[in-house]
Order: C-alpha cells, then structure tokens, then sequence
C-alpha cells in the first residue's frame, strides 16, 4: 500500500505526524517519568503549602478550611519578624564566611594537577559520608563544658573557667559553616578551575600585579561560581533546623525551627505553611537572579 | 655593533629531569624581526616564556636592555606578548582589552581613549570597540591581541605561534601584515613558530632549534642555502640529504662516496675518510643518460607529484632511498621506470659536518 501525496497540506500533516513520532514521542518519554515525578513530590505539596498558608487555624490545631490572611499577619509580628531577621543574619554570615574560606581552598585545589585535586575534593567529601547529626553531636561533645577543647584551653593556662560555647550563636554558626563549606567549594572549584591560565598569564604580562589580576580578571571570571555557591549556601542555611536545634539548643530560634515547631507541637500548619511561603519567595527570587547570571555565564564562555 | 635588547647567556631550562632548554646563548638586536623556529617539544616556546617571565631559568642569565631581568615579574618586564591561543579577557569589550595595560598603568582616560582607537584602526578594527571576543573571528582575536600587546610601547614583542589557528589563507595575510606592522614599528618581534615557510617570510633572522639547542642562527638565505647541521637541512625546506664518506679532497671539491653511489660536491675543512652529510635541494638536482663527471648516483624514475606552480618527480637511488627534485614542467622524455643517472654542479650542495655524538 503506497500513500499518494497530492498536495501541500498532506504533506505537512505527515510530517507534523512524523515530527510526533520521531521528536515528541521520544521526548516525553525522557521527559516523562521525571515530569510525573516533580509534580508529584514537589509541585503538589508545594501547592498545598500555598493553599494551607491562606487557611485559618482550628481551636484544637487542626486546619479549617477558611479563607484567611491572619497566618501573613502574624508574620509582621515583632517577635516573629525578628526571628525572620536573625535568620536572615545568620545565613548571610554562614554565607560570606563559606566563600571566604572556600575562595582560597577552591583556588588552591584549582592549581593542583587533576588527581590531586580530586583527591582534595574527596577530603572535603568525606565528612558527608557519616549522619549529620552524628556530626553534629560530635561538635557538641567536643565543645561542652568539660570536653576537650575546654579541658585543652584550660590545660593550656588559657582560660581559668570553661568556656561556655555550646548553644550559643557562635556554635551554631561554626556548625552551619561545617555544613555548608562543601556546596561552596564545589560550585567555585569549578568555576576558578575553568579559568585559563594563559587569562592569568596576560595580565601579568600587561603590567597587573598578582592583586590586579585577581581582582580585575579572576574574580570576574569567576563570578558565576561565586553566584552558585551564594545560592548553595545561603537557602539551605535559610531552612535548615538540625544545626540551631543541636548546637543551638533550642535555645536559639530561626525560621526552620519555627516552621518545624508549628507543623509539630505547637500545630499551626497555616503559620508554619506562610513562613515556608517566605521562604520560597527569598529562594525564588535567588533562583530567579541566579538564572539571569548563569545566562551571562554562558556568553562568556570562550 | 649594535646593542642587543635581549641577551640569553647560558640560560638552562629544567623540567623535573627533562633539560628542555640547555646552554642556550642568544643575542638579539634592537628591531629585528627574530624567529625561533622548530618542532614541537625543541624549547622555543620554553625560551620565549623565559623572556617573558613565565617560567624561570634553572640557570644563566637573562638581560632586556643590558638590565638582568631573571628575578623579575612578568609585569615588571618592558616586554609584551601575543599568545598562542589569544588569551583575550572573554568579559571585556575589545576596547577594554585593548585598554588593559593601559587602565593598569592609570593613564588618563581621554589619553587611554584616544590611543586604543588609534590602535585599533592600526590592526583595523575601527568600530569593533563593543564587541565582546566571542563575536570576533579567529583573525579578528588575533588583530586585538596584537594591538592589546603593542598599545603599551614593549621593547621587545613577543609572539608564541600566533598564527597557528587561522587558516592558511589568513595566515598568509596577517604575515603579511605583522611584518609590515613590525618594519613601521620598528618594535623588536621574537616570533615563535613551527611553520619553517612562516619564518622564511617574515624574519631577518631565524634561530633553528632542535632539542634544546639552536642549531643554527643567522638569516633566511644562510639557514635555506647553507644549513650547518643535517637537521637544518631537512627542516628548512626540502632536501635530498646524503649520508657518505669523503674519498678524496682536491681543493675544495670533495669526491664522496654513499650507499647509493658517489658524488661531488663543494665544502671546505674535511679530510679523506671523514664521515659527512651532503645536501642539495630538489630544485638543482639534474638528470641525465650517461654518467656526469664525478657522479655515480643510478636512479629509477618512480612517480610524479603535480603541485600546482612546481612538479616533483621522485626517483629511487640503488640503495633504496628517494630522492625529490622538482621543475616548474614536467620533462616530456622521462617516464616511469626510467634508469637515470643523478647529478649536480657542486656549488649548489651543501657538505655538513656530522654532529659530534
């Protein structure tokens, strides 16, 4: 059996039928289970939590089902509006001293011959290879009034008292750091390791001093990366609750606890959903001015 | 004589074990146009990036206007470069690549405009002050590396096979090109290639490199028609090159005998029984039916090679070995299988020396 093809218009519709077997077919089947996947785990519930935010809170916890803006209310409250603020601090200060400390280390990886340099990558790596909260149970009993550190401080003549450091802000933030410094190297080790070195080579040759060069052709250069460990860092330390909780014993409260708290024991799911909201917004607009820069990370690539 | 602006003075380069740069001695005067040339892995790009002060000398002694510069920075150097492969700043505009040095040096910033666009319309790229590198050709990268170099006034420019990307049309222009930019300039240029017709073009002077060592300096006419060494001989150019045995010496003719046969040729300073190379270019060699006076080379006519302005016929000697010679027209009377006799007037061969093992 041979079709006959008479005129234009049968011609597009076998190729718009060839198009759907040999271009979308195919796509949708990569595309597929993924698809199925992210809205089911992530666009549904994602939803629901903005649906939830917008409800009112039962006399017992529960969550009825009436239009509401009072959760967004509450949000502007002085006491939670701090907690916002302080979470804010915190992560931003986890933030900057991750890429401070991870600058320098990804660029000293960077410079080393391959193996070696995956070899110091798997050095950072491993700490991720045992439980968090192993790890951070381990930097509380390091810390604790009769741990080592202090006993070493006092052995040492250094101080005559313990010092007090578990639950305090600083620990916390030393944990945080411990935490978050692998997605800080890893996206900038990338970056500065993309750098050619011929790039380095013609500055110094052009008459800029190792300081100039850094800050006038690698630091640009590597802007991207910088911008990815930024994004890293900073949302997870956003939300994260395992760190202040142990370290900082409750003691300390951020917007992960407190998000933790109302869908746990205090059960006020509107609230907790509108701070989870928040916090999605803070990520989306991250994530929004992440795309923009990785569009221009894309241009400059020689 | 004049004063050299760059002097190597038994500059030694070590990789780990690996001598790539040894005992190297070099002159080079104010203005010229030097090239070091040779294959890959024989130390040019290693000498020109000691000059430039990416890589340090294991030892000697390294001047740039009569001043030691071995201790010092790339960016303390009055030298600039063009690299291999551009090195452009891939997020700045041609203007402020060109700028570079210039911002660096905290020149004004009406001075810094009206010099880069008085460098680009040099390099002829007038209205390109915009672009970004990544929208400019490899031809058009090359002309604003060039530029973003020179804007600086270098002593000495240096150019590590600057051309070697661009296809073999462009590269004929821009050789063109770099050598008339060089004469107005009147800048000193050391140009590293591997391309031997690129650096009889453009240089007055070439240095031959080979292992580590120059094997022979001097300029284009000296390195094509009285190369030093055998490995010249059949770098520069194309050459027949004969391995032999001086039989008999009468003045300054040498009778020589090889595995293909003997021949006669001119060279002065060898004795009977000497082992030496003899060299002679395709374009001189000569055949005929019946033996030459003072030659002996049979020779079978294998096959010809059309190459558009010349046609290469190649001959196989009794020993096996081939050997090339070219004409601008193909000899009607010779054809394949031929027996040949092959000779030459003797001014027109080289004898060489062997090299000392």
């Amino acid at each position: 059996m041979s079709t006959r093809i008479n005129d234009t218009t049968d011609l597009q519709a076998i190729s718009r039928k060839r198009d759907l077997r040999r271009k979308t077919l195919p796509a949708l089947a990569q595309a597929g289970p993924v698809s199925v996947w992210m809205i089911l785990f992530v666009t549904i519930p994602m939803l629901y939590i903005i649906y939830i935010s917008f409800m009112s809170r039962g006399v017992f916890g529960d969550v009825v089902y009436e239009f509401s803006l009072e959760s967004y209310q509450t949000l502007l409250d002085a006491t939670y509006f701090k907690v916002i603020l302080k979470s804010l601090q915190v992560a931003l200060f986890t933030t900057v001293l991750c890429l401070l400390l991870g600058y320098p280390f990804a660029y000293y990886i960077a410079r080393k011959p391959p193996e070696k340099a995956s070899r110091l990558i798997m050095l950072i790596m491993i700490p991720f290879w045992t439980n968090s909260l192993m790890r951070l149970n381990s930097w509380l009993l390091l810390f604790q009034t009769s741990g080592p550190i202090n006993n070493f401080l006092q052995w040492a003549g250094i101080t005559d008292a313990p010092i007090t450091f578990v639950y305090t802000d600083g620990l916390v933030v030393l944990g945080m750091i411990t935490n978050m410094l692998p997605f800080a190297v890893l996206p900038l080790y990338s970056s500065i390791e993309k750098l050619q070195k011929s790039l380095l080579e013609a500055s110094s040759d052009l008459g800029a001093t190792p300081r100039e060069t850094f800050f006038r052709v690698t630091l640009p250069l590597t802007f991207p990366g910088i911008f990815s460990a930024v994004i890293l860092v900073f949302i997870p330390s956003l939300g994260i609750y395992t760190v202040s909780d142990m370290l900082g014993g409750g003691k300390v409260l951020y917007i992960g606890n407190i998000i933790k708290n109302q869908f746990g024991s205090i059960r006020n799911w509107p609230l907790g959903a509108a701070l989870s909201v928040l916090l999605l917004v803070i990520t989306g607009a991250l994530i929004f001015l992440y795309t923009r820069f990785s569009k221009l990370e894309d241009m400059e690539v020689v | 004589m004049p004063e050299s602006i760059v002097s190597l003075i038994n500059v030694e380069k070590r990789f780990g074990s690996n001598l790539v740069v040894r005992q190297m001695n070099m002159e080079i005067q104010e203005g010229e146009f030097l090239t070091l040339l040779g294959p890959s892995g024989c130390g040019k790009t290693t000498t020109l990036r000691m000059i430039a002060g990416f890589e340090d000398a294991t030892s000697g002694i390294i001047k740039v206007q009569g001043e030691r510069v071995e201790n010092k920075e790339p960016y303390q150097r009055d030298v600039n470069t063009v690299f291999q492969n551009y090195a452009l700043f891939p997020h700045m505009t041609v203007f402020d690549n060109v700028a570079y040095g210039l911002t660096i040096k905290k020149v004004p910033k009406d001075e810094i405009r009206r010099r880069v666009t008085e460098m680009l319309s040099l390099v002829q790229l007038s209205g390109y002050e915009k672009r970004k590198p990544d929208a400019l050709s490899g031809g058009q990268k090359q002309r604003v590396a060039i530029a973003r170099a020179l804007i600086n006034n270098p002593k000495v420019l240096l150019l590590d096979e600057p051309l070697g990307a661009l296809d073999l049309k462009l590269r004929k222009q821009m050789q063109i090109e770099l050598k008339r930019l060089q004469k107005k300039l009147g800048i000193t240029f050391v140009y590293v290639t591997h391309d031997q017709e690129e650096a009889l073009t453009m240089s007055d002077r070439i240095a031959v490199m080979n292992g580590g060592v120059i094997e022979q300096m001097g300029t284009p006419r000296e390195i094509y028609d009285r190369p030093k060494t055998r490995f010249v001989a059949g770098f520069i150019g194309e050459s027949n090159i004969f391995d032999g045995v001086v039989r008999a010496v009468d003045g300054d003719l040498l009778r020589v005998e090889c595995p293909a046969g003997t021949l006669t040729t001119r060279g002065e300073g060898f004795q009977v029984g000497e082992e030496m190379h003899v060299s002679i270019r395709p374009e001189y060699l000569e055949l005929g039916t019946g033996k030459a006076e003072g030659f002996d080379l049979p020779a079978k006519v294998k096959d010809f090679t059309y190459m558009g302005t010349v046609v290469k016929t190649a001959l196989d000697l009794s020993d096996g070995t081939e050997v090339k010679l070219s004409r601008f027209e193909q000899d009607e009377r010779l054809h394949e299988g031929d027996a040949v006799q092959v000779f030459w007037d003797p001014d027109k061969s080289v004898a060489i020396k062997k090299a000392q093992a």
